[in-house]
């Protein structure tokens, strides 16, 4: 039997929920024998070698690639998680949603005191940069979510159960040790 | 439900690191860049935030290293609550938040290394990707792959026990710590069962160590001349020259070593330091004032910090420290690949230091808080396993912040990763009309000597975000490789 393919991604998040990820620590080495990591879950999407069975997706989407990447992930996976409160709610980035953009990008290159120097005004404005949306959207905006993990970032453990459950199609155990964060 | 999203279409695929390279007329490298593409605005929405939720907030920036977040923003707030900075805490308190900080700097340096890096040095950066990765490790060398996965649980679970979580946690608080350990917290890591106690971390960390100079007696060629370009540095000090990663004074280096910022008080980081702003990253470009943006520019981390110290506090790191000295005839190294040779040896420092605040009186008992009078503004430095990384608050009379900046360890080593990638790019791509997947993997690899946080966490599992688009001079885009 083939191994369930495991695709990850961070969209506009830290980076925390992938590390809470590796704190399943010496479980990792077990990971690895139950299932494939798609291996480049973001290498080439648009040819993603394969259809994956779970999608993992830290993050919301701040800018017009995450959500291309988003839509990506929705097509090649089979199972879509929000993991984390970024991707569930937009999470700290979204604190910019009542502010217009303008005066983000205004305070960090103009504004700021330690950008005195940059007296022709520049604000980063190039063909390779992406578009910035107007706030940040929650994965489940763009895209239908089968399943959310809760945490900032969700735990470890929750991680893992919620993995093994969605591989050996279980129904998942969720104790309220486990999705209790903060 | 109304949504609104105006999407160009888009090629692109993710990525927080994206690479481009112009040609000149006669198929020569012309002009490298590195753009970072993501923007938050942190600076920004912070403001009308009470203060104190700082430390916990900022962290939010990076979930890799999100206690130098968290401790940089308390030590701003330790000035801003009349604490004083970096000595004015309680010894409790300060030599907590060491613990915190040492137990991150181990776990962060333990993924950079284990994680990330030494696929590359296992299989070689022109190996198959598919092997060239932590799972590759594993399966080639699974004592190896199995001391990165605890040295790094190891870290976390320091974190945790100062923080309550492992990432995103909430131990301090401006002008001091929420807890002391318990006893019996503190013996479970400085007498714990195998291998989760701090003397089988120094001896691991050693041995880490023994692993990056067999392979460099094995590939001297390879590492000395991978990338190599000259740097100024820039690092905290302790005020008598130590490396210290929690606190000090700043000190800058040039490349042959001469001191051109030394004994600076760092809440006068404005009078020193500016920022240029650039039209295709979102990431600024920091440099000394003094010496201008074209040559004011500085390289921050490992690698800095060891060519800035005079010398390192504890015994076994400060042998390594001499051995690494001597390897480079007692000046700066410029070569980018040491940047791993000076983590490992900062990973045996933390590991020396975690083993010594343990066995500390005062990680069990004694004061968490000093009060004093508020001021409205405060500075907090500390380095990161990244680098420096500037914290910088300003407070209305309602305990709101008014004015955030930050200057994040990555931000520091703009320009030295541009160098790099221009470095490489030179050497490989040249009079080539393709990408090639050796110059892909050179570019990251490259990069990866630098920050891992570029590239995704993901990249533990084999990859890393990375576009590269190759322009002739006339600006047509000729080719474009993705991993």
């Amino acid at each position: 039997m083939n191994k369930p393919v495991v695709a990850t991604t961070s969209l506009a998040g830290c980076f925390g929920c992938h590390m809470s990820i590796l704190d399943i620590d010496e479980r990792i080495l077990d990971l690895i024998e139950l299932v494939e990591f798609n291996k480049s879950p973001i290498d080439d999407i648009k040819t993603f070698t394969k259809q994956c069975d779970i999608g993992l997706i830290e993050g919301g989407c701040c800018n017009s690639e995450n959500v291309h990447v988003l839509k990506e992930f929705r097509k090649h996976c089979k199972i879509l998680v929000s993991v984390g409160e970024c991707a569930i709610m937009g999470g700290l980035p979204a604190l910019r949603n009542g502010i217009p953009i303008r005066e983000c990008l205004r305070e960090a290159y103009l504004t700021g005191p330690s950008v005195t120097a940059n007296i022709e005004h520049i604000i980063p404005n190039d063909d390779e940069l992406p578009m910035i949306l107007d706030k940040v959207y929650p994965c489940h905006e763009i895209v239908k979510i089968d399943y959310f993990l809760p945490g900032c970032p969700p735990r470890a453990d929750l991680i893992w159960q919620t993995l093994v459950s969605l591989i050996k199609g279980k129904e998942i155990s969720l104790p309220y040790e486990v999705i209790k964060f903060d | 439900m109304g949504r609104k999203i105006t999407i160009e279409p888009v090629t692109r695929v993710e990525g927080h690191g994206k690479v481009t390279i112009h040609l000149d007329d006669d198929g020569n490298v012309a002009q490298t860049r590195l753009h970072i593409v993501e923007f938050r605005g942190f600076e920004r929405f912070v403001q009308g935030r009470p203060y104190w939720e700082m430390p916990v907030l900022v962290q939010r920036l990076c979930g890799i290293c999100p206690v130098s977040h968290h401790l940089a923003a308390a030590k701003a707030l330790d000035v801003i609550v009349g604490a004083g900075t970096g000595d004015g805490l309680t010894p409790t308190a300060e030599k907590m938040r060491r613990l915190m900080h040492y137990g991150q700097m181990f776990q962060s340096h333990s993924l950079h290394f284990f994680h990330l890096a030494s696929p590359d040095l296992l299989f070689g950066i022109d190996a198959d990707p598919a092997i060239r990765n932590v799972i590759g490790v594993a399966l080639k060398n699974k004592e190896l792959a199995v001391q990165g996965v605890m040295m790094r649980k190891f870290g976390q679970e320091i974190i945790q026990i100062t923080a309550g979580k492992k990432i995103h946690g909430t131990g301090a608080i401006p002008g001091g710590i929420n807890k002391h350990l318990t006893v019996e917290e503190r013996d479970r890591f400085l007498k714990g069962p195998d291998p989760l106690n701090a003397d089988k971390m120094i001896e691991w960390s050693l041995s880490a160590l023994e692993f990056f100079k067999d392979y460099y007696k094995k590939n001297k060629d390879f590492i000395d001349n991978f990338s190599v370009f000259p740097s100024n540095f820039l690092s905290l000090v302790r005020k008598d020259g130590a490396m210290d990663l929690y606190h000090g004074v700043l000190r800058a280096v040039d490349p042959k070593g001469k001191k051109i910022l030394d004994d600076v008080d760092y809440q006068d980081y404005l009078k020193y330091i500016d920022e240029e702003v650039r039209s295709w990253s979102y990431m600024k470009f920091p440099y000394l004032k003094a010496y201008g943006k074209k040559d004011g520019w500085y390289t921050v981390g490992p690698l800095a910090r060891v060519n800035t110290a005079d010398f390192i506090p504890t015994p076994l790191a400060q042998k390594e420290f001499e051995i690494f000295k001597k390897a480079n005839k007692g000046k700066p190294s410029c070569i980018s690949m040491h940047m791993h040779w000076a983590r490992l040896i900062e990973i045996l420092h933390s590991a020396e230091m975690i083993k010594q605040l343990l066995s500390d009186p005062d990680i069990v008992e004694g004061e968490l808080v000093v009060k004093g009078s508020k001021h409205s503004e405060g500075i907090g430095l500390i380095e990161a396993p990244r680098g420096t990384l500037f914290h910088h608050y300003e407070i209305n009379g309602k305990d709101q912040i008014i004015m955030a900046n930050l200057i994040v360890s990555t931000t520091n080593n703009n320009q030295p990763m541009n160098e790099a990638v221009s470095y490489i790019a030179g050497n490989y791509m040249n009079k080539k009309r393709e990408i090639t997947e050796p110059m892909l993997n050179a570019v990251e690899v490259g990069i990866r000597a630098y920050d891992p946080c570029l590239s995704c966490a993901t990249h533990a599992f084999g990859q890393m975000p990375l576009e590269i688009s190759l322009y002739d001079s006339s600006d047509n885009l000729i080719d474009i490789k993705r991993k």
